[in-house]
């Protein structure tokens, strides 16, 4: 399937994919009204180590232990995508007790947002692949399943 | 035509039916269900009290799992023995079903000790299942006093479903200390004292001598009044119909990691077992829900001729209490790290040089990533542990681990 990926010596650590994210996930159709001056809720993180930095987002794990491990019954795969019902979830956060990448996190209210790859916003494609502007981060498939 | 029949239709039934189906389309599967319910989130059971969740979206699976999944559920049916010579499953109304393999995912019953005069308290629950959750919420009302027995998972969880009802909400325990199966003292002093300011009582280090109706004599000679009581003393694992067919039994029922017991042809899954701890080696009862799914999955997949197994089972547990989240995993044993302030605690446990357990409260983030490393056994000196220690960060790998990892190129 196609994931997103990010190079890691391209990726300059601008946190613009955080930014976009949370745009193309907003519902509004103007950038500053939907996040200057709130409190941001991407689902992509960059993660800034000494001498790297990196974007992280769901990798849509072929046997994910999220999906596995949700007491709720919220997380669940829909074809290649592991996809949130955030009307199930509670916010027990044992999602992000159990991904391995640090993938998911909290959104307004508590409750899990994870990256679906823009497939219900009105981006269409990830937006932090669209908006990257060094292309660290692409969507593609690669050698394994 | 295979014969399947599951026995129990919690979590760990809905992981056999989904791991039957993925190898095995056809066959017939006979779901044993004592409860008049379709499969259910049990731990939401509290979150249902608080109003966090209803009836509709309790479900695990959408309701017409069972009839998507070509299951036979028969409700309110109860399996009285395993005549595995038969291999039969006989039923409390006195019929029978016969079955070429059979999951026990019976799970755990809430164990109730000896109390005196406790049969004289008109209003006692336990609360471990949904008709629990919906008798409480008739019973307790604004003005109610409830008394909850135990200071563990069920317990608090309890206590803060109950909160917004009741008048007040006591919580007693035998132990000084609260959650005393997942956290050390340091720990569930922080917890204790969110708790506390959200309107929860705790009598701690006393035992209840004896009851009178609407009355506990503590063991200290105090006597507490109370209009609902609720016992949440722990649970055992349901293993009696193991009886007979050969299957071996610890405190749960033993399988090798594809989840078979002993007895050829009968498997068992969920909180009904017992597994090796991957962080102590040792044997244990862990019975949480993610460990009741793959074990269901694998059990499923095996008992339709597949290959799947199950393995490094992890005691682990994450839950919010009156907004404060508390998670923990492994084992506690080792060197360890501490960070903490006045709301939050972080405890890394290290033994070995792997990373053994943690205990956190407060900032939860990116926690997944201790857990795997308690999980695969990573050794501490692959990774800037003096990084990873302070901030859950996969950047403390060394790049080859993290490109492995995120599928870049090595």
């Amino acid at each position: 399937m196609k994931r997103i990926y990010v190079n890691e010596e391209w990726c300059l650590g601008c946190h613009l994919c955080e930014y976009n994210c949370a745009f193309a996930n907003s519902g509004l159709s103007d950038m500053a009204l939907a996040l200057k001056g709130k409190p941001i809720f991407p689902r992509i993180r960059v993660e800034d180590g000494e001498k790297i930095s990196y974007a992280v987002s769901c990798r849509h794990c072929t046997d994910p232990i999220c999906v596995k491990s949700c007491i709720a019954g919220a997380l669940s795969k829909d074809g290649d995508t592991v996809r949130i019902d955030g009307n199930r979830c509670v916010g027990c956060f044992t999602c992000v007790l159990v991904c391995p990448y640090g993938a998911l996190a909290p959104g307004e209210n508590g409750v899990m947002r994870k990256c679906e790859l823009c497939l219900d916003n009105a981006c269409g494609e990830p937006a932090c692949v669209k908006g990257c502007p060094n292309r660290a981060i692409v969507y593609e498939q690669r050698g394994e399943a | 035509m295979k014969r399947y029949v599951i026995i129990g239709n919690g979590i760990a039934a809905a992981g056999c039916i989904e791991g039957i189906r993925s190898v095995d389309g056809s066959g017939e599967i006979t779901v044993i269900s004592e409860e008049k319910h379709g499969v259910y989130c049990r731990p939401l059971i509290s979150y249902y009290l608080e109003g966090k969740t209803d009836l509709e979206r309790i479900r695990y699976r959408n309701a017409d799992f069972y009839e998507r999944m070509s299951c036979r559920v028969l409700y309110g049916r109860k399996a009285v023995r395993i005549r595995h010579d038969r291999h039969e499953a006989e039923l409390d109304d006195g019929s029978a079903v016969g079955y070429d393999a059979v999951c026990l995912a019976t799970g755990a019953a809430p164990f109730v000790p000896e109390y005196e005069g406790l049969d004289t308290v008109p209003r006692r629950f336990t609360f471990t299942s949904l008709d629990d959750a919906l008798a409480l919420e008739k019973a307790v009302g604004p003005s109610s006093r409830v008394l909850i027995l135990g200071a563990g998972l069920i317990g608090l969880k309890c206590a803060e479903g109950l909160s917004g009802r009741a008048g007040e909400v006591t919580v007693c325990n035998r132990s000084p200390r609260i959650l005393s199966s997942i956290l050390d003292e340091e720990s569930a002093d922080t917890v204790r004292r969110h708790m506390e300011k959200n309107g929860i009582r705790f009598m701690l280090g006393e035992t209840v001598s004896r009851f009178e109706k609407d009355r506990a004599v503590m063991s200290g000679g105090d006597t507490v009044g109370f209009d609902v009581l609720v016992t949440a003393l722990g649970v055992r694992p349901e293993i009696s119909l193991l009886e007979g067919t050969g299957a071996q039994t610890g405190r749960g029922a033993l399988t090798d990691a594809r989840m078979e017991t002993s007895a050829a042809g009968v498997y068992a899954a969920g909180d009904c077992t017992e597994s090796e701890d991957v962080s102590s080696g040792r044997k244990r009862v862990m019975a949480i829900l993610p460990n009741a799914y793959m074990q269901g999955h694998a059990a499923g997949v095996n008992m339709a001729g597949g290959s799947e197994v199950f393995e490094k089972a992890l005691p682990m547990n994450s839950m919010g209490l009156f907004g404060l989240h508390v998670m923990t995993a492994g084992s506690y044993e080792g060197e360890t790290y501490t960070e903490k302030t006045e709301e939050s605690f972080k405890r890394l446990f290290i033994s070995d040089g792997l990373l053994k357990g943690f205990i956190i409260i407060g900032g939860c983030e990116r926690a997944g990533i201790y857990t795997a490393m308690i999980r695969e056994k990573t050794p501490i000196a692959s990774v800037d542990f003096e990084m990873l220690k302070k901030t859950a960060s996969t950047a403390a790998y060394p790049p080859q681990m993290r490109r492995k990892m995120f599928g870049g190129v090595v």
